[in-house]
């Protein structure tokens, strides 16, 4: 057998084990939903009124800031199920399985794109899930054509693949899996300062470099412009650009770490 | 150096068996920490070998180097004929390794582990299904094969863990400590099952710290004592280190201890328990003898018991009167305990 196909082989085992364990386990996903999920509500029933004046130039409406809610809210979910890939990356590294698999005729790799490619389907799930929520009170895309949906799902499986890259390496570099849960923090918490909630005109001028630049400002911002078509501008290319860059640092931190001895 | 007297390499020409393990001169260390000082092992195909040890003296780094799971810092081996160091993929695909750590998945079934495991050696699914059943019905997991192996319990565990070795049927196990934490009639489950393995022609690499473990199923012993192999060969060979067995006087009272550890000189002591090891071998003469001396000292043994020789006894010796690895003063403490014995 190839040395391709084997990887192949391995790695769709690999990612059949993980979807058994997401399938048997669905509450640590679903707990890391409630986040993205709680956050839209607060926003949009809570402090609506406030915010939807805050948009648009004031005078906006409610129906109007969930518009524009949600792009963002759909990321953040994207960041929250990555928080449950590192947990389960460390979980495995720490378990005496991984052991078995590192002294097995398998394609050494297998472990990790397993994890990867489960990751990113679960991504896609939960977006889904909160996408529908939003949908039930009252997103509605405007004006997107087929080739900008097409757009915008590529966009937010290229920005889950980036985020889990950059998971799998926070798992495997955390000592153990409570300690990954909070490496990974930042990747839920990122968005919130971000344009997901409030425009980065509005936030301190010292601020808004770090808002505008951050990953998250740039692929929220594209998504707008794909789902609602407003100005997308260079930010297109700069959340590709991000994503990219993170796919790449993830992957190679990602096989340093797991090419090492293990303790 | 007592691994010379029964150095298993080649000496007069005799042929050696084909070996399915052999290693030169390996070596390992974490900082300054010396885990393996340069160990040399020959393991002949189809036998039973045992790296006896007390904790920390390196058994679990040797088996982690030659199932290529760690490299090693200096010296070569060979396992199933090819090397660790350069053909480590071809080394994995023969070999099966069930490690000192439970290592199955804990969130999914055991039938479920097992598949995944005739998935990885890319069993066809019927042959899969049937390999499954074949080993959870030989190692009496039936019943619990829908189970998450998480609920399995100690001896379960294990047994499940060796089943899902033997899903590729390697022709080299490792087994780390195997026995290590189960209650007594597991560990004669276990030992009934390695028995199993043996008469299907496998090589087996066993670390325990149980001498009597090693007894039962080797044919070959190696007692590892501070990275070093301090002795090896058959249990007979080695017994016949220590000579004669011993007697051994034990004591409440510390003063008497004390007094009958001067009065008979040649003792090994042992002070948390208060008890004395004087080399013997049981003879009423030899026994006459030491009463005589502890009589006329005025002092009386509140237990006498004799042993004939038995691996213990070779373990003490080698390794130490206490068992624990001596980070100091090893070879001294070695050769002198060695002296006293005999």
């Amino acid at each position: 057998m190839s040395s391709l196909s084997l990887a192949v082989r391995n790695s769709t085992t690999m990612l059949r084990r993980n979807l058994l364990h997401a399938r048997r386990y669905p509450s640590m996903t679903l707990n890391l939903l409630l986040t993205p999920v709680m956050l839209l509500l607060l926003f949009v029933y809570v402090f609506g009124d406030v915010m939807s004046a805050g948009i648009g130039g004031g005078g906006a409406d409610r129906s109007e800031y969930i518009a524009y809610l949600i792009p963002g809210i759909l990321l953040m979910t994207i960041g929250g199920t990555t928080i449950g890939t590192a947990v389960s990356v460390s979980m495995d590294m720490t378990e005496g399985i991984m052991a078995r698999f590192r002294t097995m005729a398998i394609s050494r790799g297998s472990v990790l794109v397993g994890h990867v490619v489960g990751s990113v389907m679960q991504c896609v799930a939960s977006v889904l899930l909160v996408g529908a929520v939003g949908v039930a009170i009252g997103f509605r895309s405007t004006d997107a054509t087929a080739l900008e949906w097409l757009a915008a799902f590529g966009l937010l499986v290229l920005f889950s693949l980036a985020l889990t890259w950059i998971a799998v390496g926070m798992g495997l570099s955390s000592p153990n899996p409570e300690a990954a849960s909070n490496n990974a923090t930042p990747l839920i918490f990122l968005p919130l300062i971000s344009s997901a909630f409030v425009p980065v005109d509005a936030m301190p001028g010292w601020f808004q470099p770090v808002a505008e630049y951050q990953p998250f400002t740039p692929a929220i911002e594209t998504l707008r412009g794909l789902l609602l078509g407003s100005e997308i501008g260079h930010n297109g290319w700069l959340a590709v650009a991000w994503c990219l860059g993170l796919v790449a640092l993830g992957y190679f931190w990602s096989r340093s770490l797991f090419g090492r001895d293990p303790k | 150096m007592p691994s010379s007297v029964m150095s298993t390499s080649s000496r007069g020409g005799v042929p050696q068996p084909p070996a399915a393990v052999s290693a030169v001169g390996l070596r390992k260390s974490y900082g300054d920490k010396t885990v393996l000082d340069g160990i040399d092992l020959h393991i002949p195909a189809g036998s039973v070998f045992a790296l006896l040890g007390p904790n920390g003296a390196g058994k679990t780094t040797a088996v982690k180097i030659l199932s290529t799971l760690i490299s090693s810092d200096g010296g070569q081996a060979q396992v199933g004929g090819h090397d660790i160091a350069t053909a480590p993929q071809s080394v994995r695909a023969a070999i099966g390794v069930t490690g000192q750590f439970s290592a199955v998945d804990g969130l999914i079934t055991g039938e479920e582990n097992m598949l995944l495991m005739a998935d990885l050696h890319h069993l066809s699914r019927s042959e899969g299904r049937r390999v499954t059943a074949e080993l959870l019905e030989r190692f009496d997991l039936v019943d619990a094969a829908k189970k998450p192996a998480q609920s399995y319990s100690g001896g379960m565990k294990r047994r499940l863990d060796i089943a899902m070795t033997l899903v590729g049927s390697p022709r080299i196990i490792f087994l780390d400590e195997p026995t290590t934490g189960l209650d007594p009639r597991s560990r004669h489950t276990m030992w009934g099952i390695i028995r199993e393995l043996v008469s299907d022609g496998v090589t087996v690499l066993l670390t325990t710290q149980y001498l009597e473990e090693a007894d039962e199923l080797a044919d070959r012993i190696a007692v590892l004592n501070n990275g070093r192999i301090a002795a090896h060969g058959t249990a007979d060979e080695l017994k016949r280190l220590v000579p004669g067995g011993h007697v051994r006087l034990r004591f409440t009272d510390p003063a008497a201890y004390r007094t009958a550890a001067t009065v008979l000189r040649q003792v090994t002591r042992d002070d948390e328990a208060l008890a004395l090891q004087i080399a013997s071998g049981g003879s009423q003469r030899e026994l006459r003898s030491v009463l005589e001396r502890l009589d006329s000292a005025g002092i009386e043994a509140d237990e006498l018991t004799v042993h004939t020789p038995d691996l213990d006894d070779v373990f003490f010796a080698l390794t130490g009167d206490t068992g624990l690895p001596h980070q100091t003063g090893r070879t001294s403490r070695t050769s002198q305990t060695q002296e006293d014995v005999r």
